[in-house]
């Protein structure tokens, strides 16, 4: 039974063939075929986000998606966002304003981010927090991950006014 | 957790779905946005033979209003209906489905071929008086919300059926109300009230109230509609109304909630969602 079904799915922008069990997890295939690991595996029920990518430009859950299911369709993962020379906006905000502590939920979060600010360009506070709904953080409380993302969409948040206030002086 | 080994098909037209459906057995599952289908089998308390995935079948997705009804495609994720701007109490309790990554990938149709009685969309349709298409080796059929729903999680669309639409009757000019009580965003409900209120005059005319999570399927409060229909509406006549709440029903109980519980939470919610669908609040 199950033999392997041939996919093509564009991740960051390449294009891979892949040969994978039809019970092949998208997180798996990422992190394991194409070497991909900045996709991490959290809680594996679909509850706490750290799995985050995009598929045809919207925010899912790779943990919850079948590899065949993405066959002729795109995936964004946080690699394809910056790089360490470049980093993407928000990438230098979660940074900027200390968005997290161990990091293991921070590529999720930065996938949720974007995913957000690419539907509402000014998010509220409220807006922000609801949006990270789908990821858990174990470390910040949240508090400077909703800085950053404001930081990033172009807001000033109470923190940089400080700290511009604090140089000025 | 990873599922146990299944094969794969994903036919690009209905016809072939059907046949897939019928020629796969008993074991074999209809895969759309997979949301409730691929953590049961990670879990592997449904371990499915065959999936038989919708995305690429013609026909299955998009929205319509006809005839006072809006047509919705079965394929439809929950974030569509959120944002769309006239769907009223469908796009409110869609908006409330887990979080955003879960609502990119769940649909309308999925969400009620599973038929759990804690999901949002079931006790909307109920309320709302909608009903189904389905499409099956018997042909074309329309299964009324009332009809739906017959245990837990268990429906009466046949396996060898496909739901193709959903229809929801537009309702123009009901206030709505939708409350859900449950711990965090990707909880399920421990108990949801969605209220439909048409009022003339300050006079209740006609008025829907839906309970999630009060029973193994979706219920009607008829109670609650009875004792509210043809009265003025404020404060008190909404209060007494929602005393009735849980009138006739048995809820399960859980891990999050006794049934005395969710009685309490039924007509405390009843009472919040009416005050909300009558612009009172």
């Amino acid at each position: 039974m199950s033999a392997t079904v041939p996919v093509r799915i564009t991740v960051n922008g390449a294009s891979h063939q892949l040969d994978v069990e039809p019970r092949r997890l998208l997180v798996h295939a990422l992190r394991e075929e194409l070497g991909l690991t900045g996709t991490h595996v959290g809680c594996d029920t679909s509850s706490c986000g750290a799995c985050t990518i995009h598929l045809d430009g919207v925010a899912v859950k790779s943990c919850t998606v079948l590899a065949v299911q993405c066959d002729g369709r795109e995936v964004t993962t946080i690699e394809g966002l910056g790089s360490t020379d470049d980093l993407h906006p928000m990438q230098e905000a979660f940074w900027e304003h200390h968005g997290l502590q161990c990091g293991y939920c921070t590529p999720g979060m930065i996938m949720a981010g974007v995913d957000l600010l690419n539907r509402t360009s000014q998010p509220s506070e409220s807006e922000i927090r609801h949006a990270i709904e789908g990821n858990l953080c174990r470390c910040t409380g949240y508090h400077n991950i909703v800085k950053a993302i404001q930081a990033a969409s172009g807001q000033q948040t109470e923190a940089t006014s400080q700290a511009r206030d604090e140089v000025q002086a | 957790m990873i599922p146990t080994e299944f094969d794969y098909a994903a036919p690009e037209s209905l016809d072939d779905a059907l046949w897939l459906l019928g020629e796969g057995g008993e074991e074999t599952r209809l895969l759309a946005g997979g949301h409730s289908l691929i953590p049961l089998m990670k879990l592997r308390v449904v371990v499915p033979t065959k999936l038989v995935d919708l995305r690429k079948v013609p026909g299955l997705d998009g929205m319509q209003r006809e005839d006072g009804s809006w047509r919705i495609g079965a394929m439809t994720v929950h974030s569509e209906l959120e944002h769309h701007p006239d769907l009223g109490l469908l796009s409110r309790a869609a908006s409330t489905i887990a979080d955003p990554q879960v609502r990119h990938c769940g649909t309308i149709g999925g969400s009620l071929a599973h038929g759990d009685p804690a999901s949002d969309l079931p006790a909307v349709l109920l309320a709302a008086g909608g009903s189904v298409s389905a499409q099956g080796s018997g042909g074309p059929r329309t299964i009324e919300a009332a009809d739906l729903f017959k245990d837990y999680m268990t429906t009466s669309v046949a396996p060898d059926e496909v739901i193709t639409a959903v229809h929801v009757p537009a309702l123009d000019g009901y206030g709505y109300g939708y409350q859900k009580f449950n711990r965090r965003a990707e909880d399920w409900a421990m108990v949801a009230v969605c209220a439909l209120v048409y009022a003339r005059d300050g006079v209740c005319e006609d008025v829907r109230v839906g309970l999630t999570h009060m029973a193994s399927t979706p219920l009607r409060a008829t109670a609650v509609e009875e004792a509210l229909r043809g009265q003025p509406l404020y404060a008190g006549s909404i209060a007494e109304a929602a005393e009735r709440a849980a009138d006739a029903t048995n809820p399960p109980g859980d891990l999050n909630a006794t049934p005395a519980y969710k009685r309490h939470l039924a007509r405390v919610l009843c009472q919040r969602a009416l005050t909300e669908a009558a612009g009172l609040s």
